[in-house]
């Protein structure tokens, strides 16, 4: 009207405008529920499990007292859990890096992705049905194997979750190895060294960083499978074992078993054992992300 | 002197090629033979879950998959319900986790300032590092107290008319939907985010050149140009709540059979399994038990080989 002209949108052009800030508003919205979850998940388990967290609770195995309330700790949980999470990992870590040096360092490239597919495929399957697969290979053998016999055991449950490992910690291997530098093999060649000195002196050295923390983050994701136990690993004594041979308590069993337990006490030693688990898998997998990233870094800027 | 040691190196090059040699084929043939094992072990589950449930395959024949009692009295099983009961779980769970991911994968990728995006997409990443078991315990006595209380009887007073949403039950369904969701969604959206990231910068400024709102921009060139990427991720979070076991068996109550309200309890193929490890009563109903391992099994390679393809094409693409 009195000739001044107006910068506020009008028509189309405010709508447009405002469907982007829904949008963008909304945006917003989805990334502070995923943070919340996060947030209200790992605080619970907090508060919750103060009440139960004592030396007991590392010292002790489970009892019952005279009213028949679950009390004493977890501790052949803790023992059986580090025992599981050893085999898994003393399996898993040489062929995985071992499959992962083929494929960066020998296969063919057809090869190669056929290889990268599968693990893929295995990384995908149902926790419960490698649990399965351990089952009918290691517990109801038509034929024992040797060691592992006819029953359940910390043998076999390791097994299983070595299974759970092997394509995390073979595809991390892959993607730090790629990320060696060729002018490094190249220089190494130009010396006329030969490859298998290359690939342990030159290029394991330099993808070692790399290659412990994808480790690490195998073994985190693995310490906290219960599923894959179930069938292979669950009959065990209320007393700390060693023995592998026998089956053994696991934290993430012990949690299962105790959160449909009726009695209170059971809940709250299972809040604790929550607290252990997702300290152990968080600290590790926030450390080892941090270590994966700045080698990374360090291995992008040599190349 | 001089002359004498010629020979000598000769001959510590000779060993120094054989030894070389040796190591070289030594090396290939141990590499080979873990990258064989790593590619076998999957055949071998395969085998092993197949050769466990011939018994029931044998007794009960493909009808098995169709067929809905599970009764240990008469020895007779089928797994109609808990197939059922696994797809509802896992699509509805997608349903809720897909959109909310890509949400967060262009908040990551295109709104969010970049000193901010590496803490909270690690934050969402650690999402995925909770064992699914402490995710069971938080939903049993966290989440299911306040969606028995606050969240289904709301949802049933506004869309009561709808029988999906009937009473309110302590647990169903529903809170199994929303477990598996809370799972799928970090795997979905860090890949969506790593998609969003790859569109190539100038054609979302060409777009913004044009005088392109951000969300037009989001809308019209970075979500068609790695559309079946996205497709690919959901995919894969549909994988990993189709398998999910423990969780699901902690919050859904395990009844049979399931009923038409999302509120009322059901089981799941993986839940059924998680449930009755303990209580295999004849040998064919442990058979029966891994016959449903077998259909999970197939149901989950089927979804996870589509969505690994797609997405190594994508990979391939990107290096390409």
């Amino acid at each position: 009207m009195n000739g001044e002209l107006s910068l506020r949108a009008t028509g189309s052009a405010r709508r447009r405008l405002l469907r982007n800030r829904t949008a963008e508003i909304s945006m917003v919205l989805a990334a502070l529920v995923a943070l919340a979850v996060l947030a209200i998940l790992v605080g619970s388990v907090l508060v919750r499990a103060l009440p139960a967290l004592n030396l007991d609770l590392i010292t002790k195995g489970p009892a019952t007292d005279a009213f028949g309330r679950v009390t004493g700790g977890i501790a052949p949980a803790i023992v059986g859990s580090l025992m599981l999470v050893a085999i898994a990992a003393a399996i898993a870590i040489p062929i995985g890096v071992l499959t992962a040096v083929w494929v960066s360092e020998f296969a063919p490239k057809r090869l190669a992705d056929q290889v990268k597919l599968y693990l893929d495929v295995l990384n995908g399957f149902p926790s419960i049905v490698i649990g399965i697969f351990v089952f009918g290979l290691a517990v109801k053998a038509k034929v024992p194997v040797v060691g592992i016999g006819h029953h359940q055991s910390a043998w076999a449950g390791g097994f299983a979750l070595s299974i759970i490992m092997l394509p995390f910690i073979a595809r991390t291997t892959m993607e730090v190895l790629a990320l060696v530098p060729n002018h490094l093999r190249e220089a190494s060649y130009a010396l006329g060294v030969s490859k298998w000195r290359t690939v342990l002196s030159i290029v394991l050295p330099t993808a070692l960083g790399g290659i412990v923390t994808g480790t690490t983050l195998a073994v985190a994701r693995a310490a906290g499978e219960t599923a894959p136990l179930l069938f292979v690993c669950t009959y065990a004594s209320a007393t700390v074992t060693w023995d592998p041979s026998q089956p053994v308590s696991s934290i993430p069993f012990t949690i299962f078993s105790y959160s449909e337990n009726a009695d209170q006490h059971a809940h709250e030693q299972a809040w604790a054992a929550a607290f252990l688990l997702i300290a152990f898998v968080l600290v590790s997998s926030l450390t080892s992300r941090y270590f994966l990233d700045r080698s990374r870094r360090k291995l992008g800027q040599v190349g | 002197m001089e002359a004498a040691s010629i020979p000598a190196q000769a001959a510590l090059k000779r060993t120094r090629r054989r030894l070389d040699r040796l190591g070289d084929r030594g090396l290939y043939l141990l590499t080979g033979l873990a990258a064989f094992l790593s590619v076998a072990i999957v055949a071998a589950i395969a085998w092993q879950v197949i050769d466990k449930a011939l018994p029931a395959i044998r007794h009960f024949g493909i009808s098995f998959v169709w067929h809905s009692t599970w009764n240990p009295v008469t020895d007779v099983y089928g797994a109609r319900e808990y197939l059922i009961g696994t797809l509802v779980t896992s699509f509805g769970a997608v349903l809720i986790a897909a959109p909310l991911s890509i949400a967060i994968g262009l908040f990551l990728s295109e709104l969010a300032p970049p000193a901010v995006r590496g803490p909270i997409g690690s934050l969402v990443d650690m999402l995925a590092a909770v064992p699914s078991v402490v995710i069971g315990l938080w939903g049993i006595y966290v989440l299911l107290p306040v969606v028995h209380d606050h969240l289904e009887p709301w949802l049933h007073t506004a869309f009561g008319w709808i029988p999906l949403f009937g009473k309110p039950s302590p647990a169903g369904v529903f809170p199994a939907m929303l477990v598996l969701a809370i799972m799928a969604t970090p795997i979905i959206s860090s890949i969506c985010r790593e998609l969003f990231v790859s569109v190539p910068g100038d054609l979302e400024e060409a777009a913004i050149g044009l005088g392109a709102t951000r969300w037009e921009t989001v809308r019209g060139v970075v979500i068609p140009a790695v559309k079946g990427g996205v497709v690919a991720a959901i995919i894969l979070g549909l994988g990993r709540a189709l398998g999910e076991a423990i969780a699901v068996t902690q919050v859904i109550g395990n009844g049979v059979p399931i009923r038409l309200s999302l509120f009322q309890p059901g089981t799941t193929l993986a839940s059924q399994l998680a449930n009755q490890y303990s209580s295999q009563i004849t040998p064919l109903s442990t058979a029966s038990l891994i016959y449903l391992g077998l259909i999970l099994l197939v149901i989950t390679f089927t979804t996870n080989f589509i969505a690994q393809r797609i997405v190594h094409r994508f990979d391939k693409q990107r290096h390409s």
